[in-house]
Protein backbone atom coordinates (compact mmCIF):
# COMPACT_ATOMS: atom_id res chain seq x y z
CA UNK A 1 0.00 0.00 0.00
CA UNK A 2 2.79 2.00 0.54
CA UNK A 3 3.45 1.93 -3.10
CA UNK A 4 1.65 4.42 -4.64
CA UNK A 5 1.95 2.87 -8.13
CA UNK A 6 -0.19 0.27 -6.64
CA UNK A 7 -3.01 2.92 -6.55
CA UNK A 8 -5.32 3.62 -9.67
CA UNK A 9 -5.33 7.10 -10.47
CA UNK A 10 -9.28 8.44 -9.94
CA UNK A 11 -11.25 9.02 -13.21
CA UNK A 12 -11.78 13.15 -13.05
CA UNK A 13 -14.98 14.70 -12.82
CA UNK A 14 -16.69 15.15 -15.98
CA UNK A 15 -19.20 18.15 -15.63
CA UNK A 16 -21.54 18.34 -18.77
CA UNK A 17 -22.10 21.89 -20.35
CA UNK A 18 -24.99 22.81 -22.42
CA UNK A 19 -22.39 21.94 -25.41
CA UNK A 20 -19.87 20.05 -24.70
CA UNK A 21 -18.39 18.11 -21.64
CA UNK A 22 -15.52 19.62 -19.17
CA UNK A 23 -13.36 18.59 -17.08
CA UNK A 24 -11.96 20.38 -13.57
CA UNK A 25 -8.15 21.18 -12.76
CA UNK A 26 -7.88 22.12 -9.31
CA UNK A 27 -4.94 23.29 -6.98
CA UNK A 28 -4.89 24.28 -3.23
CA UNK A 29 -3.22 26.35 -1.17
CA UNK A 30 -3.97 25.82 2.42
CA UNK A 31 -2.90 27.96 5.21
CA UNK A 32 -1.69 25.75 8.65
CA UNK A 33 -1.68 27.71 11.63
CA UNK A 34 1.75 26.17 13.61
CA UNK A 35 1.22 24.75 16.81
CA UNK A 36 3.48 26.56 19.07
CA UNK A 37 3.29 28.57 22.41
CA UNK A 38 4.58 31.47 21.04
CA UNK A 39 4.16 33.99 17.68
CA UNK A 40 6.42 33.32 14.89
CA UNK A 41 8.73 36.73 15.39
CA UNK A 42 7.27 37.65 18.93
CA UNK A 43 6.75 35.86 22.63
CA UNK A 44 3.16 36.77 22.57
CA UNK A 45 1.18 33.98 23.01
CA UNK A 46 -0.96 32.38 19.97
CA UNK A 47 -3.99 30.78 22.62
CA UNK A 48 -7.25 31.09 20.66
CA UNK A 49 -9.75 33.29 22.44
CA UNK A 50 -7.80 36.09 24.57
CA UNK A 51 -9.07 38.89 25.47
CA UNK A 52 -9.13 41.49 22.28
CA UNK A 53 -5.52 42.86 21.93
CA UNK A 54 -4.28 41.08 24.94
CA UNK A 55 -1.82 38.16 23.04
CA UNK A 56 0.19 41.24 21.20
CA UNK A 57 3.72 42.09 21.50
CA UNK A 58 5.27 45.53 20.59
CA UNK A 59 6.41 44.04 17.60
CA UNK A 60 3.10 42.37 16.41
CA UNK A 61 1.75 46.04 16.80
CA UNK A 62 4.21 47.13 14.31
CA UNK A 63 6.11 49.88 17.15
CA UNK A 64 8.67 51.63 15.71
CA UNK A 65 11.94 50.20 16.35
CA UNK A 66 10.65 46.53 17.57
CA UNK A 67 12.57 44.11 15.70
CA UNK A 68 11.53 40.25 14.46
CA UNK A 69 13.39 37.50 15.92
CA UNK A 70 12.14 33.64 14.64
CA UNK A 71 10.62 31.05 16.96
CA UNK A 72 13.03 27.95 16.33
CA UNK A 73 10.11 25.84 17.48
CA UNK A 74 7.98 26.76 14.52
CA UNK A 75 10.77 26.19 12.26
CA UNK A 76 10.98 23.11 13.41
CA UNK A 77 7.53 22.39 12.65
CA UNK A 78 7.60 23.69 9.30
CA UNK A 79 10.34 21.00 8.85
CA UNK A 80 8.73 18.49 10.50
CA UNK A 81 5.63 19.02 8.22
CA UNK A 82 8.31 19.19 5.02
CA UNK A 83 9.64 15.65 6.28
CA UNK A 84 6.14 14.44 6.66
CA UNK A 85 5.16 14.93 2.94
CA UNK A 86 8.55 13.42 1.67
CA UNK A 87 9.63 17.06 0.66
CA UNK A 88 12.72 18.47 0.11
CA UNK A 89 14.06 20.51 2.89
CA UNK A 90 15.90 23.48 1.99
CA UNK A 91 18.40 24.19 4.41
CA UNK A 92 19.14 27.78 3.57
CA UNK A 93 15.79 29.88 3.18
CA UNK A 94 14.91 33.57 3.70
CA UNK A 95 11.82 35.81 4.98
CA UNK A 96 10.36 38.04 2.42
CA UNK A 97 7.88 41.36 2.93
CA UNK A 98 4.99 41.25 1.20
CA UNK A 99 3.44 44.68 0.97
CA UNK A 100 -0.22 45.57 1.02
CA UNK A 101 -2.63 47.83 3.27
CA UNK A 102 -5.55 46.64 5.41
CA UNK A 103 -6.38 47.59 9.29
CA UNK A 104 -5.72 44.02 10.77
CA UNK A 105 -1.99 44.66 9.21
CA UNK A 106 -0.06 47.09 11.49
CA UNK A 107 3.29 46.51 9.78
CA UNK A 108 1.86 47.14 6.12
CA UNK A 109 3.44 44.12 5.30
CA UNK A 110 3.08 40.21 5.81
CA UNK A 111 6.66 38.50 6.72
CA UNK A 112 6.13 35.84 3.97
CA UNK A 113 9.10 33.38 2.25
CA UNK A 114 8.54 33.71 -1.81
CA UNK A 115 11.88 33.47 -3.37
CA UNK A 116 13.34 30.57 -1.65
CA UNK A 117 10.38 29.02 1.09
CA UNK A 118 12.03 26.26 3.74
CA UNK A 119 10.32 22.99 1.89
CA UNK A 120 10.11 22.21 -2.12
CA UNK A 121 8.37 19.46 -3.51
CA UNK A 122 6.45 16.62 -1.65
CA UNK A 123 3.41 14.52 -2.17
CA UNK A 124 0.27 13.30 -0.51
CA UNK A 125 -1.24 10.36 -1.41
CA UNK A 126 -5.33 11.23 -1.25
CA UNK A 127 -7.57 7.99 -0.72
CA UNK A 128 -10.51 7.79 -2.98
CA UNK A 129 -11.69 4.77 -1.82
CA UNK A 130 -9.95 1.11 -1.36
CA UNK A 131 -7.04 0.62 -3.91
CA UNK A 132 -7.93 4.14 -5.39
CA UNK A 133 -5.87 7.09 -4.85
CA UNK A 134 -4.34 10.36 -6.12
CA UNK A 135 -0.93 11.66 -6.25
CA UNK A 136 -1.21 15.77 -5.60
CA UNK A 137 2.37 16.96 -5.88
CA UNK A 138 2.91 19.48 -3.13
CA UNK A 139 4.97 22.25 -4.84
CA UNK A 140 6.22 24.23 -1.63
CA UNK A 141 5.71 25.32 1.93
CA UNK A 142 6.44 28.63 3.40
CA UNK A 143 6.18 30.26 6.79
CA UNK A 144 4.53 33.22 7.04
CA UNK A 145 2.56 35.51 9.45
CA UNK A 146 -0.91 35.59 10.37
CA UNK A 147 -2.93 38.61 9.73
CA UNK A 148 -5.16 39.94 12.81
CA UNK A 149 -9.11 39.67 12.80
CA UNK A 150 -11.83 42.63 11.72
CA UNK A 151 -14.94 42.28 13.50
CA UNK A 152 -17.58 44.53 11.01
CA UNK A 153 -20.60 43.31 13.20
CA UNK A 154 -20.31 44.85 16.13
CA UNK A 155 -21.06 48.54 14.82
CA UNK A 156 -22.88 49.91 11.61
CA UNK A 157 -20.17 51.74 10.95
CA UNK A 158 -17.02 50.66 12.25
CA UNK A 159 -14.89 47.45 12.09
CA UNK A 160 -13.36 46.67 14.94
CA UNK A 161 -9.68 44.86 15.01
CA UNK A 162 -8.17 42.47 16.93
CA UNK A 163 -4.48 41.54 16.72
CA UNK A 164 -4.19 38.63 18.72
CA UNK A 165 -3.65 36.06 15.63
CA UNK A 166 -1.26 39.20 13.76
CA UNK A 167 2.21 37.00 13.66
CA UNK A 168 1.31 33.75 14.72
CA UNK A 169 3.12 31.16 12.51
CA UNK A 170 1.34 29.97 9.24
CA UNK A 171 2.56 27.16 7.22
CA UNK A 172 1.26 27.83 3.18
CA UNK A 173 1.38 24.44 1.54
CA UNK A 174 0.89 24.51 -2.01
CA UNK A 175 0.21 21.90 -4.21
CA UNK A 176 0.20 21.44 -7.90
CA UNK A 177 -2.74 21.55 -10.04
CA UNK A 178 -3.11 17.91 -9.89
CA UNK A 179 -6.90 17.57 -7.93
CA UNK A 180 -9.71 16.58 -10.61
CA UNK A 181 -12.56 17.22 -8.66
CA UNK A 182 -14.58 18.91 -6.17
CA UNK A 183 -14.40 15.46 -4.15
CA UNK A 184 -10.53 14.89 -4.30
CA UNK A 185 -10.50 18.30 -3.11
CA UNK A 186 -12.19 18.05 -0.06
CA UNK A 187 -10.35 14.42 0.58
CA UNK A 188 -7.03 16.18 0.04
CA UNK A 189 -7.34 18.70 2.28
CA UNK A 190 -9.09 15.70 4.82
CA UNK A 191 -5.83 13.67 4.64
CA UNK A 192 -3.59 16.64 4.56
CA UNK A 193 -4.94 17.71 7.96
CA UNK A 194 -4.95 13.83 9.17
CA UNK A 195 -1.18 14.41 8.49
CA UNK A 196 -0.55 17.95 10.05
CA UNK A 197 -2.77 16.41 13.10
CA UNK A 198 -0.42 13.19 13.51
CA UNK A 199 2.79 15.19 13.28
CA UNK A 200 1.42 17.68 15.84
CA UNK A 201 2.27 20.64 13.72
CA UNK A 202 -1.28 22.16 13.32
CA UNK A 203 -4.21 21.50 15.18
CA UNK A 204 -6.12 21.41 12.23
CA UNK A 205 -9.07 22.70 13.66
CA UNK A 206 -11.22 24.34 10.65
CA UNK A 207 -13.71 26.03 12.97
CA UNK A 208 -11.47 28.46 14.17
CA UNK A 209 -9.32 28.86 10.93
CA UNK A 210 -6.55 27.28 12.24
CA UNK A 211 -6.80 25.84 8.99
CA UNK A 212 -8.18 27.31 5.87
CA UNK A 213 -7.35 27.64 2.34
CA UNK A 214 -7.72 29.05 -1.04
CA UNK A 215 -8.72 27.28 -4.30
CA UNK A 216 -7.80 27.72 -7.57
CA UNK A 217 -10.12 26.14 -10.30
CA UNK A 218 -9.80 26.53 -14.26
CA UNK A 219 -11.84 24.25 -16.96
CA UNK A 220 -10.76 22.47 -19.92
CA UNK A 221 -11.96 20.07 -22.36
CA UNK A 222 -11.10 16.31 -21.89
CA UNK A 223 -8.11 15.86 -23.53
CA UNK A 224 -6.19 18.96 -22.48
CA UNK A 225 -5.31 18.38 -18.91
CA UNK A 226 -3.04 15.27 -20.66
CA UNK A 227 -1.78 17.96 -23.18
CA UNK A 228 -0.96 19.67 -20.35
CA UNK A 229 1.19 16.87 -18.42
CA UNK A 230 3.09 16.42 -21.58
CA UNK A 231 4.11 19.94 -22.87
CA UNK A 232 4.32 21.74 -19.82
CA UNK A 233 2.52 24.08 -21.55
CA UNK A 234 -0.08 26.02 -19.05
CA UNK A 235 -1.69 26.79 -22.40
CA UNK A 236 -3.52 23.54 -22.92
CA UNK A 237 -5.61 24.53 -19.52
CA UNK A 238 -8.17 27.33 -18.86
CA UNK A 239 -8.01 30.66 -17.17
CA UNK A 240 -8.03 30.07 -12.98
CA UNK A 241 -9.59 31.56 -10.25
CA UNK A 242 -8.65 32.09 -7.14
CA UNK A 243 -11.84 31.27 -4.71
CA UNK A 244 -9.84 32.80 -0.95
CA UNK A 245 -10.58 31.93 1.95
CA UNK A 246 -12.26 28.82 2.97
CA UNK A 247 -12.57 26.85 6.22
CA UNK A 248 -15.12 23.89 5.72
CA UNK A 249 -14.85 20.51 3.44
CA UNK A 250 -18.37 21.14 2.27
CA UNK A 251 -18.01 24.88 1.35
CA UNK A 252 -14.79 23.81 -0.58
CA UNK A 253 -17.03 21.10 -2.65
CA UNK A 254 -19.83 23.49 -2.82
CA UNK A 255 -17.64 26.56 -4.26
CA UNK A 256 -15.72 24.50 -6.66
CA UNK A 257 -18.93 22.97 -8.09
CA UNK A 258 -20.31 26.27 -8.80
CA UNK A 259 -17.15 28.15 -9.85
CA UNK A 260 -16.80 25.42 -12.54
CA UNK A 261 -20.09 25.74 -13.77
CA UNK A 262 -19.98 29.58 -13.70
CA UNK A 263 -16.53 29.17 -15.95
CA UNK A 264 -17.76 26.62 -18.54
CA UNK A 265 -21.35 29.18 -19.01
CA UNK A 266 -19.27 31.93 -19.93
CA UNK A 267 -16.95 29.81 -22.21
CA UNK A 268 -19.89 27.82 -24.02
CA UNK A 269 -21.58 31.49 -24.52
CA UNK A 270 -18.13 32.62 -26.30
CA UNK A 271 -17.02 34.60 -23.35
CA UNK A 272 -13.37 34.40 -21.33
CA UNK A 273 -12.84 33.99 -17.59
CA UNK A 274 -11.22 36.52 -16.09
CA UNK A 275 -8.28 35.96 -13.92
CA UNK A 276 -9.81 37.00 -10.58
CA UNK A 277 -10.05 36.76 -7.06
CA UNK A 278 -12.98 35.43 -5.85
CA UNK A 279 -15.18 34.99 -2.52
CA UNK A 280 -17.59 32.11 -1.61
CA UNK A 281 -21.03 33.06 -0.16
CA UNK A 282 -22.25 29.90 1.38
CA UNK A 283 -25.31 31.67 2.14
CA UNK A 284 -26.32 32.43 -1.33
CA UNK A 285 -24.18 29.31 -2.67
CA UNK A 286 -22.12 31.16 -5.25
CA UNK A 287 -19.03 32.90 -5.65
CA UNK A 288 -18.19 36.65 -6.45
CA UNK A 289 -15.51 38.97 -7.27
CA UNK A 290 -13.32 40.40 -4.61
CA UNK A 291 -12.88 43.45 -6.89
CA UNK A 292 -10.80 45.14 -4.10
CA UNK A 293 -8.38 42.52 -4.13
CA UNK A 294 -7.09 43.03 -7.65
CA UNK A 295 -5.02 46.24 -7.27
CA UNK A 296 -3.90 45.13 -4.18
CA UNK A 297 -1.78 42.06 -5.87
CA UNK A 298 1.00 44.56 -6.71
CA UNK A 299 2.48 43.14 -3.50
CA UNK A 300 6.11 44.64 -4.47
CA UNK A 301 8.06 41.80 -2.56
CA UNK A 302 11.31 42.60 -1.39
CA UNK A 303 13.85 40.72 1.12
CA UNK A 304 13.26 41.34 4.86
CA UNK A 305 15.99 44.09 5.86
CA UNK A 306 14.95 43.10 9.61
CA UNK A 307 16.02 39.29 8.85
CA UNK A 308 19.11 37.06 8.09
CA UNK A 309 18.55 34.00 5.95
CA UNK A 310 17.56 31.23 7.49
CA UNK A 311 20.25 28.35 7.84
CA UNK A 312 19.76 24.96 9.72
CA UNK A 313 22.03 22.70 9.88
CA UNK A 314 21.53 19.03 8.15
CA UNK A 315 22.05 17.43 11.45
CA UNK A 316 19.40 19.47 12.76
CA UNK A 317 16.96 18.48 10.61
CA UNK A 318 18.25 14.19 11.01
CA UNK A 319 16.94 14.77 14.68
CA UNK A 320 13.59 15.71 13.78
CA UNK A 321 13.36 12.86 10.89
CA UNK A 322 14.51 10.57 14.03
CA UNK A 323 11.57 11.41 15.59
CA UNK A 324 8.74 11.64 13.29
CA UNK A 325 5.65 9.66 14.24
CA UNK A 326 4.40 6.90 12.52
CA UNK A 327 2.13 8.39 9.77
CA UNK A 328 -1.32 7.80 8.19
CA UNK A 329 -0.59 5.59 5.27
CA UNK A 330 2.08 3.63 7.01
CA UNK A 331 0.39 3.15 9.89
CA UNK A 332 -2.67 1.85 7.70
CA UNK A 333 -0.64 -0.43 5.45
CA UNK A 334 0.49 -1.89 8.75
CA UNK A 335 -2.81 -2.65 9.93
CA UNK A 336 -4.12 -4.42 6.98
CA UNK A 337 -0.28 -6.56 6.45
CA UNK A 338 0.34 -7.25 10.29
CA UNK A 339 -3.30 -7.38 11.65
CA UNK A 340 -5.28 -8.68 8.61
CA UNK A 341 -7.71 -6.00 8.66
CA UNK A 342 -9.43 -4.87 5.43
CA UNK A 343 -8.14 -1.86 3.59
CA UNK A 344 -11.77 0.16 4.90
CA UNK A 345 -11.52 -1.11 8.73
CA UNK A 346 -7.60 0.07 8.85
CA UNK A 347 -8.81 3.71 7.10
CA UNK A 348 -11.62 4.40 9.91
CA UNK A 349 -9.10 3.34 12.66
CA UNK A 350 -6.11 5.36 11.54
CA UNK A 351 -8.46 8.57 10.86
CA UNK A 352 -7.37 9.92 13.86
CA UNK A 353 -3.87 9.38 15.69
CA UNK A 354 -6.01 9.07 18.88
CA UNK A 355 -8.36 6.49 17.63
CA UNK A 356 -5.66 4.28 16.43
CA UNK A 357 -3.56 4.71 19.57
CA UNK A 358 -6.73 3.40 21.74
CA UNK A 359 -7.13 0.62 19.15
CA UNK A 360 -3.29 -0.38 19.10
CA UNK A 361 -3.48 -0.21 22.77
CA UNK A 362 -6.88 -2.76 23.07
CA UNK A 363 -4.37 -5.21 20.25
CA UNK A 364 -1.62 -5.29 22.96
CA UNK A 365 -4.24 -6.05 26.19
CA UNK A 366 -6.35 -9.28 23.78
CA UNK A 367 -3.92 -9.80 21.09
CA UNK A 368 -6.63 -10.52 18.46
CA UNK A 369 -6.39 -7.02 15.74
CA UNK A 370 -9.55 -9.14 13.89
CA UNK A 371 -11.58 -8.78 16.88
CA UNK A 372 -10.13 -5.71 18.57
CA UNK A 373 -11.34 -4.04 15.44
CA UNK A 374 -14.81 -5.26 15.35
CA UNK A 375 -15.28 -3.84 19.10
CA UNK A 376 -13.38 -0.82 18.72
CA UNK A 377 -15.72 0.08 15.20
CA UNK A 378 -18.78 -1.15 15.84
CA UNK A 379 -19.40 -1.18 19.71
CA UNK A 380 -17.40 1.32 21.03
CA UNK A 381 -17.26 4.10 18.13
CA UNK A 382 -21.06 3.33 18.27
CA UNK A 383 -21.29 3.88 21.91
CA UNK A 384 -18.67 7.32 21.61
CA UNK A 385 -20.88 8.67 18.88
CA UNK A 386 -24.31 7.67 20.98
CA UNK A 387 -23.28 9.87 23.71
CA UNK A 388 -21.53 12.55 22.04
CA UNK A 389 -17.98 11.74 23.98
CA UNK A 390 -14.71 11.80 22.57
CA UNK A 391 -12.03 8.88 22.29
CA UNK A 392 -10.02 10.49 25.36
CA UNK A 393 -13.52 10.58 27.71
CA UNK A 394 -13.88 6.60 26.81
CA UNK A 395 -15.53 5.37 29.99
CA UNK A 396 -14.15 1.71 28.77
CA UNK A 397 -10.00 1.74 28.77
CA UNK A 398 -8.33 0.12 26.21
CA UNK A 399 -7.23 -2.54 29.15
CA UNK A 400 -11.31 -3.17 29.95
CA UNK A 401 -11.78 -3.52 26.22
CA UNK A 402 -8.90 -5.70 25.77
CA UNK A 403 -9.88 -7.81 28.72
CA UNK A 404 -13.88 -8.30 27.39
CA UNK A 405 -12.21 -9.33 23.82
CA UNK A 406 -9.73 -11.86 25.81
CA UNK A 407 -12.78 -13.54 27.26
CA UNK A 408 -14.45 -13.89 24.11
CA UNK A 409 -11.09 -15.69 22.81
CA UNK A 410 -10.78 -17.71 25.86
CA UNK A 411 -14.47 -19.49 24.88
CA UNK A 412 -15.40 -17.79 28.79
CA UNK A 413 -17.77 -16.10 27.60
CA UNK A 414 -20.04 -15.63 24.19
CA UNK A 415 -20.06 -12.97 21.72
CA UNK A 416 -24.15 -12.10 23.48
CA UNK A 417 -22.62 -12.04 26.85
CA UNK A 418 -19.45 -10.04 25.93
CA UNK A 419 -22.17 -7.14 24.64
CA UNK A 420 -23.51 -7.28 27.84
CA UNK A 421 -20.51 -7.09 29.74
CA UNK A 422 -19.54 -4.15 27.88
CA UNK A 423 -23.02 -2.60 29.38
CA UNK A 424 -21.36 -3.35 32.90
CA UNK A 425 -18.04 -2.12 32.47
CA UNK A 426 -19.08 1.07 30.15
CA UNK A 427 -21.66 2.27 32.98
CA UNK A 428 -19.96 0.83 36.67
CA UNK A 429 -16.62 0.12 35.48
CA UNK A 430 -14.44 -3.15 37.02
CA UNK A 431 -12.17 -5.70 36.12
CA UNK A 432 -14.03 -7.70 33.12
CA UNK A 433 -12.35 -10.74 34.37
CA UNK A 434 -13.58 -10.47 37.76
CA UNK A 435 -16.91 -9.28 36.81
CA UNK A 436 -17.56 -12.22 34.73
CA UNK A 437 -16.52 -14.60 37.78
CA UNK A 438 -18.30 -12.77 40.53
CA UNK A 439 -21.88 -12.63 38.38
CA UNK A 440 -21.58 -16.12 37.20
CA UNK A 441 -21.46 -14.81 33.28
CA UNK A 442 -19.12 -18.01 32.59
CA UNK A 443 -20.19 -19.77 28.71
CA UNK A 444 -21.31 -23.14 30.11
CA UNK A 445 -18.85 -25.35 28.25
CA UNK A 446 -19.92 -28.80 30.33
CA UNK A 447 -21.25 -31.04 27.61
CA UNK A 448 -22.71 -33.02 29.88
CA UNK A 449 -24.84 -30.05 30.76
CA UNK A 450 -25.58 -28.86 27.28
CA UNK A 451 -26.38 -32.37 26.35
CA UNK A 452 -29.20 -32.86 29.03
CA UNK A 453 -30.50 -28.68 27.92
CA UNK A 454 -30.88 -30.22 24.33
CA UNK A 455 -32.47 -33.46 25.32
CA UNK A 456 -34.85 -31.34 27.61
CA UNK A 457 -35.74 -29.08 24.37
CA UNK A 458 -36.17 -31.55 22.06
CA UNK A 459 -38.49 -33.84 24.47
CA UNK A 460 -41.03 -30.91 24.72
CA UNK A 461 -40.82 -30.07 20.89
CA UNK A 462 -41.43 -33.12 18.94
CA UNK A 463 -43.41 -30.94 15.93
CA UNK A 464 -40.42 -29.07 16.04
CA UNK A 465 -38.15 -32.01 15.62
CA UNK A 466 -40.31 -33.45 12.83
CA UNK A 467 -39.91 -30.31 11.02
CA UNK A 468 -36.12 -29.81 11.50
CA UNK A 469 -35.62 -33.17 10.49
CA UNK A 470 -37.36 -32.10 7.29
CA UNK A 471 -35.58 -29.49 7.00
CA UNK A 472 -31.71 -29.31 8.17
CA UNK A 473 -31.83 -25.25 8.19
CA UNK A 474 -34.62 -25.38 11.18
CA UNK A 475 -32.24 -26.68 13.77
CA UNK A 476 -30.85 -23.15 14.32
CA UNK A 477 -34.26 -23.03 16.24
CA UNK A 478 -33.58 -25.64 19.10
CA UNK A 479 -29.70 -23.71 19.21
CA UNK A 480 -31.41 -20.84 20.52
CA UNK A 481 -33.55 -21.99 23.00
CA UNK A 482 -31.14 -24.26 24.80
CA UNK A 483 -28.86 -20.80 24.75
CA UNK A 484 -32.08 -19.21 25.92
CA UNK A 485 -32.71 -21.44 28.41
CA UNK A 486 -28.87 -20.75 30.25
CA UNK A 487 -29.41 -17.80 30.01
CA UNK A 488 -27.50 -17.54 27.19
CA UNK A 489 -24.26 -18.64 28.82
CA UNK A 490 -23.93 -22.13 26.83
CA UNK A 491 -21.63 -21.93 24.02
CA UNK A 492 -23.25 -21.64 20.35
CA UNK A 493 -20.84 -23.91 18.95
CA UNK A 494 -21.05 -26.95 21.21
CA UNK A 495 -24.71 -26.40 21.11
CA UNK A 496 -24.83 -26.45 17.20
CA UNK A 497 -22.88 -29.35 17.45
CA UNK A 498 -24.78 -31.53 20.04
CA UNK A 499 -28.12 -30.32 18.36
CA UNK A 500 -27.02 -31.88 15.09
CA UNK A 501 -25.95 -34.84 16.69
CA UNK A 502 -29.12 -34.82 18.79
CA UNK A 503 -31.35 -34.71 15.69
CA UNK A 504 -29.36 -37.13 13.52
CA UNK A 505 -28.35 -34.16 10.82
CA UNK B 1 15.27 52.68 -16.75
CA UNK B 2 12.70 55.56 -15.83
CA UNK B 3 9.22 56.04 -14.19
CA UNK B 4 6.84 58.09 -16.15
CA UNK B 5 4.17 60.17 -14.45
CA UNK B 6 1.57 57.11 -14.45
CA UNK B 7 3.77 54.87 -12.53
CA UNK B 8 4.81 57.62 -10.01
CA UNK B 9 1.31 58.12 -9.66
CA UNK B 10 0.45 53.96 -9.12
CA UNK B 11 3.41 53.76 -6.66
CA UNK B 12 2.14 56.51 -4.54
CA UNK B 13 -1.57 54.86 -4.37
CA UNK B 14 -0.14 51.51 -3.56
CA UNK B 15 2.42 53.36 -1.12
CA UNK B 16 -1.06 55.39 0.53
CA UNK B 17 0.64 58.36 -0.06
CA UNK B 18 -1.06 61.14 -1.34
CA UNK B 19 0.75 63.32 -3.77
CA UNK B 20 -0.53 66.29 -6.08
CA UNK B 21 -1.29 65.73 -9.76
CA UNK B 22 0.81 68.71 -10.40
CA UNK B 23 3.81 67.06 -7.81
CA UNK B 24 3.84 63.90 -9.76
CA UNK B 25 6.10 64.82 -13.19
CA UNK B 26 9.18 66.25 -10.69
CA UNK B 27 9.13 63.12 -8.28
CA UNK B 28 8.55 60.59 -11.22
CA UNK B 29 12.32 62.45 -12.30
CA UNK B 30 13.91 62.09 -9.00
CA UNK B 31 12.32 58.28 -8.89
CA UNK B 32 14.11 57.65 -12.41
CA UNK B 33 17.48 59.76 -11.36
CA UNK B 34 17.46 57.24 -8.32
CA UNK B 35 17.52 54.31 -10.67
CA UNK B 36 19.68 55.51 -13.05
CA UNK B 37 22.03 56.02 -10.48
CA UNK B 38 21.38 52.37 -8.70
CA UNK B 39 21.77 51.23 -11.97
CA UNK B 40 25.70 51.59 -12.26
CA UNK B 41 25.46 48.34 -10.16
CA UNK B 42 24.88 46.22 -13.28
CA UNK B 43 28.20 46.85 -14.32
CA UNK B 44 29.75 44.84 -11.73
CA UNK B 45 30.10 40.93 -12.82
CA UNK B 46 28.99 39.22 -9.88
CA UNK B 47 28.78 35.32 -11.77
CA UNK B 48 29.10 33.02 -8.82
CA UNK B 49 29.64 35.26 -5.97
CA UNK B 50 27.26 34.80 -3.04
CA UNK B 51 24.74 37.69 -2.23
CA UNK B 52 26.29 39.38 1.00
CA UNK B 53 23.51 39.91 3.49
CA UNK B 54 25.77 40.86 6.66
CA UNK B 55 29.25 43.15 7.31
CA UNK B 56 29.99 40.43 10.27
CA UNK B 57 29.45 36.63 9.81
CA UNK B 58 25.80 36.21 11.80
CA UNK B 59 23.61 33.39 12.29
CA UNK B 60 19.87 34.27 12.47
CA UNK B 61 18.81 34.89 16.20
CA UNK B 62 16.29 32.56 17.28
CA UNK B 63 14.12 32.65 20.26
CA UNK B 64 12.60 29.65 22.19
CA UNK B 65 8.72 28.76 21.99
CA UNK B 66 7.84 30.59 25.28
CA UNK B 67 5.53 33.14 25.98
CA UNK B 68 7.37 35.97 27.11
CA UNK B 69 5.64 38.61 26.29
CA UNK B 70 2.07 40.53 25.55
CA UNK B 71 -0.69 41.21 27.90
CA UNK B 72 -0.87 44.58 27.81
CA UNK B 73 -3.43 45.49 25.72
CA UNK B 74 -4.13 49.39 27.00
CA UNK B 75 -0.60 49.40 26.18
CA UNK B 76 -0.94 48.73 22.82
CA UNK B 77 -3.84 50.67 21.88
CA UNK B 78 -2.77 53.57 23.81
CA UNK B 79 -1.99 55.69 20.41
CA UNK B 80 -5.10 54.55 18.73
CA UNK B 81 -7.53 57.18 17.37
CA UNK B 82 -10.48 55.28 18.02
CA UNK B 83 -10.71 51.81 20.23
CA UNK B 84 -13.64 50.92 21.88
CA UNK B 85 -14.46 47.54 23.74
CA UNK B 86 -10.61 46.79 23.55
CA UNK B 87 -10.86 47.08 19.66
CA UNK B 88 -9.30 49.07 17.10
CA UNK B 89 -11.93 50.92 16.32
CA UNK B 90 -12.02 51.73 12.23
CA UNK B 91 -14.12 53.01 9.61
CA UNK B 92 -16.05 50.10 8.16
CA UNK B 93 -13.56 47.71 5.90
CA UNK B 94 -16.43 45.07 4.66
CA UNK B 95 -15.46 43.04 1.25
Amino acid sequence: MLDHLAYKAPEPKVIAGAKADWELVIGLEVHAQVASNAKLFSGASTTFGAEPNSNVAFVDAAMPGMLPVINEFCVAQAVRTGLGLKAQINLTSAFDRKNYFYPDLPQGYQISQLYHPIVGEGEIIVDMGPGVARRVRIERIHLEQDAGKSIHDMDPNMSFVDLNRTGVALMEIVSRPDIRGPEEAAAYVAKLRQILRYLGTCDGNMQNGNLRCDVNVSVCRPGAYERWQETGDFGHLGTRCEIKNMNSMRFIQQAIEYEARRQIAIVEDGGTVVQETRLYDPDKGETRSMRSKEEAHDYRYFPCPDLLPLEIEQAWVDDIAASMPELPDEKKARFVSDLGLSEYDAGVLTAEVENADFFEAVVAACGDGKLAANWVINELFGRLKKEGHEIGDSPVTPAQLGGIIALIKAGDISGKIAKDLFEIVWTEGGDPAAIVEARGMKQVTDLSAIEKAVDDIIAANPAQVEKAKANPKLAGWFTGQVIKASGGKANPAAVNEIVAKKLGL
Amino acid sequence: MSIDIDTARKVAHLARIAVAEEDLPALAGELSGILTFMEQLNEVNVDGVEPMTSVTPMRLKRRADVVTDGGYPEKILSNAPDAREGFFAVPKVVE
